[in-house]
């Protein structure tokens, strides 16, 4: 308040700058998502909307594809987040103490893939597990394994998108870690090294705990975009075969814009919202004590 | 005779890491020199058994093809259009929300932050369906304005600019202060080109995201003429099914601009990403 009161113009200056960026999010994203709840009550036509009360939603929670999708998606986060972050979390503790070079190197080679789209990327795996002529089932052929049918086949096509999410998405997480790790003090590891801790106890009494900001962090981002999935499967499998890899992104996107059917399409929405909110909120619960170093 | 072994077994331990390490790079960078080598291999070594590792003779064949398929040309237009226009805009509207959540105190200053903050949460398809309706009713459906729209401003880019403006000294503003400079001038005249590295990182940020976003593109246009890259190489995936050699032509026209714009300025993508998770 070094300023305070010789005018009334300097009190308004800070609302004047905000106001350009909380118009846009007033347009952009409030009202929307205002609207969007509205929507998911309402049956949706040009002429006029109608309240419908809960009837989206009963219609939605008697579709079996919505349950498969919500039961994809969920499949699909389970196995991405932790395995991902496990993968992560191993690469970043073997490049830590590698010189800074070599550092450099592999950090740019995990998080390149990262850089070209998850457009791209689909593309280039569609064609890596093309049954006949794609390269994994060449490789496979090599060590005489027999070859897949990837993602033809409803057993292998939601497995087949994991394994893509995990061996190239991992750069950016590996990025965080080793930026977190370089923030741990050297002196609590040597008072652990003069307890004769070796390197392994190390990691898991010190590093591990030290690294659970980074580790919630990446958890809860990683919940919501796993649970947001949409890219690779509509450039990869279009939900198919047999509905094996439709998730609720995509449920929303088929009835939104393939079938505009805008009501079932915001009810299907605001589910995802209530679930991704009140996984936000658990996480931050549970994980949320501070760490001091 | 003990400390020796512990040394020969330090070797092959430091050999194990570099060997996991080359192994999980090969394995990343894999799909990557794939869509090249195809991309630029003739047509009928596309599905040949076993396939080519070098693409031998090389071919601009597939090139050729989607030049003339596809108006990949026009698609790369308009992603730079709007991937610029976007940079741009989120440059000049989260500098100045940052500004005085960063340096200056005011009544509701938390509860805005916590507000903005908040909004990183909200999944995109909540608004898709609203945000459609009203592009559309405003006519700017197939339209540049309808295409950058929703990403004018993102909360991550008022956060990031925000800590990095937090952390510049008190003193910078008391001298702009005593010379008599108005509150815009100290904004842009001494805030702004302290920030430029900041500037920088979410410059980076922004421009590649939307450079590689699909699912708004794809609602908000349906002429040819009006797709993104991402949007264009979607519908090619759909016309042209199983012709990977187009296909990877695509990607890889896609994919090699923000490859050159990585290696180029890597420093800047990996301090984007650490903002904020990192303590201290």
């Amino acid at each position: 308040m070094l300023f305070g009161n010789n005018n009334t113009k300097k009190n308004l200056t800070p609302y004047l700058f905000l106001l350009p960026a909380l118009t846009i999010f007033t347009v952009v994203t409030l009202i929307p998502v205002v609207r969007g709840v509205y929507l998911a009550f309402m049956r949706y036509s040009i002429c006029g909307s109608s309240f419908i009360g809960l009837c989206n939603f009963k219609e939605i929670f008697a579709d079996p594809i919505f349950w498969k999708s919500l039961y994809n998606a969920a499949c699909y986060t389970i196995v991405v987040v932790p395995v991902g972050i496990i993968i992560a979390l191993f690469m970043a503790f073997m490049i830590f103490p590698l010189p800074n070079n070599s550092q450099s190197f592999y950090k740019a080679a995990f998080y390149l893939p990262g850089i070209a789209s998850s457009v791209v990327l689909s593309l280039v795996w569609s064609w890596l597990y093309e049954p006949n002529f794609g390269l994994l089932n060449y490789l496979f052929s090599l060590v005489g394994i027999e070859p897949l049918m990837w993602l033809n086949d409803p057993r292998t096509a939601l497995p087949s998108l994991m394994l893509m999410a995990l061996l190239g998405g991992q750069g950016g997480s590996i990025i965080l870690y080793l930026a977190a790790m370089g923030g741990i003090p050297e002196d609590i590891y040597e008072a652990a090294r003069i307890d004769g801790a070796n390197r392994w106890q190390q990691f898991i009494k010190i590093t591990f705990p030290l690294l659970k900001p980074t580790t919630l962090y990446l958890a809860i981002m990683g919940i919501i975009g796993a649970l947001q999935v949409f890219n690779e499967i509509y450039m990869m499998t279009f939900g198919g075969p047999n509905n094996s890899t439709i998730t609720i992104s995509y449920y929303i996107y088929r009835n939104g814009f393939e079938h505009f059917n805008f009501g079932v399409a915001s009810a299907a929405a605001v589910t995802l919202f209530s679930i991704i909110i009140s996984l936000s909120v658990l996480q931050f619960k549970f994980f949320n004590s501070d760490v001091q170093y | 005779m003990n400390s020796k072994r512990a040394l020969r077994l330090g070797e092959v331990l430091k050999c194990l890491v570099y060997l996991l390490l080359t192994i999980y790079a090969v394995i990343s960078l894999l799909p990557l020199f794939w869509m090249f080598t195809t991309a630029f291999k003739e047509g009928s070594a596309v599905i040949s058994m076993p396939p080519q590792w070098i693409p031998y003779p090389t071919s601009l064949e597939h090139f050729r093809k989607l030049f003339s398929v596809s108006s990949i040309f026009r698609w790369l237009f308009n992603s730079a259009i709007v991937a610029s226009l976007v940079t741009a805009f989120n440059l000049i509207f989260a500098s100045m929300a940052a500004y005085p959540l960063a340096r200056k105190q005011f009544a509701g200053r938390d509860l805005i932050f916590w507000l903005i903050i908040s909004m990183m949460m909200i999944p995109g398809q909540i608004t898709l369906v609203p945000l459609f309706l009203m592009v559309s009713k405003q006519g700017f459906l197939n339209k540049y304005m309808g295409l950058i729209l929703p990403s004018m401003v993102t909360p991550f880019g008022i956060f990031l600019l925000k800590q990095f403006m937090q952390t510049l000294p008190k003193e910078v503003e008391d001298a702009a202060i005593i010379d008599g400079c108005g509150e815009f001038a100290i904004y842009s005249r001494i805030i702004l080109p302290l920030t430029k590295p900041a500037l920088a990182v979410l410059a980076i940020f922004i421009f590649t995201g939307n450079w590689n976003t699909l699912v708004w593109p794809l609602i908000a246009t349906n002429s040819e003429l009006m797709r993104t890259l991402p949007v264009g190489l979607a519908s090619l995936r759909q016309e042209q099914m199983v012709d990977y050699g187009l296909l990877m032509a695509g990607a890889a026209f896609m994919a090699a601009p923000m490859i050159i714009l990585f290696l180029r300025f890597q420093q800047f993508f990996t301090k984007g990403l650490t903002v904020g998770a990192v303590k201290g």
